[in-house]
């Protein structure tokens, strides 16, 4: 490329894969726990405080804080499994073409997976706030919104199936 | 040759055309000039102007946030709601014959601990009096737990109360009445420490001076001190004016919470002050309440603001103010339901309408409609509990459903 644009794309292109690697790495895990955390609190401060009329909510609407953590769960093994993506190359083949494509795989997993999470973990806090509510009212409604619960919660592993695909193409070259 | 410009003006043009007429329609209205124009100072015109701009926030994302602070007291809230008396219980206590029978039914609900330590020739007077114990009871243990802003809307809603117990008791001394059994009568949520002390006020002014200046009901005031005694006529005409004051200051605060709280207390309170502008009406009908003094009760916000409240002003009997009424869709229903020259099934009208907005706060999560929504439903229900223990008392339940709103 030439122009002034030049200057920027070298500079991406210089940075080190493994600092692509890393980032998503961190990425993954740590923002998909934001969502689980942000998700449970939501679900719970509602859930706490409509059990104060409704005992018997208690052990049910539990599952929504499940299915809320599972998010977590999502975050932490493609976290796992990305760090064991990570290989050494010998210094004169980090800036290669095939290197720079296995740091950006393993970035743009952990970016799918953390923000995938991210929302997944928000849905399914807020529906099951709705959940614990409703539930104390009439308690019919429980199974049926749980029903929306497991469609939100659907969005994690979506998220989760594309990010294992993704990383599954961090093919460092070979050494030698 | 003209007429062609729609194929492709769109391609340098068509994003700032949208833009554009996007701010027009930010320009201020009939509506907004009129409220400026009602401005005492230039610090009430800054905030007229800053709240045209912050009531076009999109709202939506409350969910994400609003659990932090509130989320435990919502559910509180709601809790709370699903022990409202039903139709069922109402039917149940209005076929008792004694006022024990009632205390046996309401001791069923969760009114029970309230009442069983009551001795046994219960009056009306008792009945109302602990079940009002036990709503102040819920709202200050929801107000101890509150943060802002909800601790400050949570006082908002007393604030009514506060200015009934006022124009209470400067009406009972007014009417040589004694300070204590007045202090009886007021409503415990709008009790504050001073409130004894209005009894030695003779004029508004004292009456500012020595209590009210330390009171929440203070900015209120700046419209209605004068110096001339008080006596009937001026009480009620400050009762209006401090509630209009009030009920602005209120929709302000709401409207700067934004997001799902202003759009859902917008409407409850725009209905209020319509309410109020029509029992205004049909209360100075006949009197010597002039026709400007009239205009400057009504509030300056609801449905009926502006141009309903210049044709109420001028109205001198009921049939002219349901002809105006009948102007606006919410309201034809209510006045469809009268028949000519009646008054008051009017009442009874306009609570079943409250009480079915008030329902309607609950079927939104994530705002503080919710604390005021119980609030009021819990009043409708204690007026309901009154009417029947009257009745029931007085051997009169023929007369039970004349004025009894069924919640649920």
């Amino acid at each position: 490329m030439v122009g002034s644009s030049s200057s920027w794309s070298t500079a991406l292109v210089k940075i080190s894969p493994y600092t692509f690697a890393a980032i998503g790495i961190a990425i993954s895990i740590g923002v998909s726990v934001l969502g689980a955390a942000w998700g449970i609190y939501i679900t719970g401060s509602s859930l706490i405080g409509a059990a104060v009329k409704a005992p018997r909510i208690t052990s049910k609407n539990l599952i929504s804080v499940i299915f809320c953590e599972a998010v977590a769960i999502y975050g932490v093994i493609v976290a796992i499994i990305l760090q064991t993506k990570l290989e050494s190359v010998p210094s004169s083949k980090i800036y290669d073409p095939e290197s720079l494509r296995a740091g950006y795989a393993i970035f743009a997993s952990g970016i799918i997976v953390g923000f995938a999470n991210l929302v997944c973990g928000l849905c399914v806090g807020i529906i099951g706030s709705s959940c614990a509510l409703s539930d104390a009212q009439n308690s019919s409604l429980f199974v049926k919104i749980l029903v929306i619960e497991i469609f939100g919660s659907a969005l994690g592993l979506f998220g989760v199936i594309v990010g294992i695909i993704m990383s599954a193409q961090a093919t460092w070259p070979s050494k030698g | 040759m003209y007429g062609f410009e729609a194929l492709t003006f769109n391609i340098h043009g068509g994003f700032l055309e949208a833009i554009v007429r996007g701010h027009r329609s930010g320009l201020l209205t009939a509506a907004d000039y009129n409220n400026l124009s009602q401005c005492e100072t230039l610090e009430d015109i800054k905030m007229h102007l800053s709240a045209t701009e912050s009531v076009k926030k999109m709202y939506g994302f409350e969910a994400l946030t609003f659990n932090i602070h509130g989320g435990f007291l919502e559910a509180i809230v709601r809790g709370h709601r699903s022990g409202l008396l039903t139709a069922a219980d109402y039917n149940n206590l209005s076929q008792c014959e004694t006022l024990e029978d009632i205390k046996m039914h309401l001791s069923a609900t969760e009114y029970g601990p309230y009442l069983q330590n009551e001795p046994s020739p219960l009056h009306t007077t008792t009945i109302v009096e602990k079940c009002t114990l036990k709503l102040v009871d819920e709202y200050k243990q929801m107000l101890c737990q509150a943060t802002e802003p909800l601790s400050t809307f949570l006082e908002y809603i007393t604030y009514g109360h506060m200015i009934d117990n006022v124009v209470l008791i400067v009406t009972g001394t007014l009417h040589e009445r004694d300070v204590h059994e007045l202090l009886e009568k007021c409503h415990p949520l709008g009790m504050f420490d001073s409130i004894a002390t209005l009894a030695v006020a003779q004029n508004m002014r004292e009456l500012y001076r020595l209590v009210l200046v330390d009171t929440p009901l203070a900015p209120y005031f700046s419209e209605c001190i004068t110096s001339e005694d008080l006596d009937d006529m001026n009480i009620e005409i400050m009762r209006n004016t401090l509630y209009k004051a009030y009920l602005e200051d209120f929709y302000r605060f709401c409207q700067k919470i934004g997001g799902a709280t202003a759009e859902i207390m917008s409407d409850i309170l725009a209905f209020e002050a319509d309410r109020r502008a029509v029992n205004i009406t049909i209360n100075s009908i006949g009197t010597e309440l002039t026709r400007d003094d009239r205009r400057k009760l009504y509030s300056n916000f609801g449905l009926l603001y502006p141009y309903g409240h210049e044709e109420l002003a001028i109205s001198e009997d009921i049939d002219q103010v349901r002809a105006v009424m009948e102007k606006y869709p919410p309201y034809q229903s209510i006045f469809s339901k009268l028949s000519y020259g009646e008054s008051q099934i009017l009442d009874k009208a306009f609570y079943e309408e409250e009480v079915k907005r008030l329902c309607l706060a609950f079927e939104q999560q994530f705002h503080y409609g919710v604390f005021f929504a119980y609030m009021r439903l819990r009043e409708q229900e204690i007026r309901n509990l009154m009417w029947i223990s009257e009745c029931v008392a007085q051997n009169q339940k023929s007369r039970v459903h004349d004025s009894v709103v069924f919640i649920f």
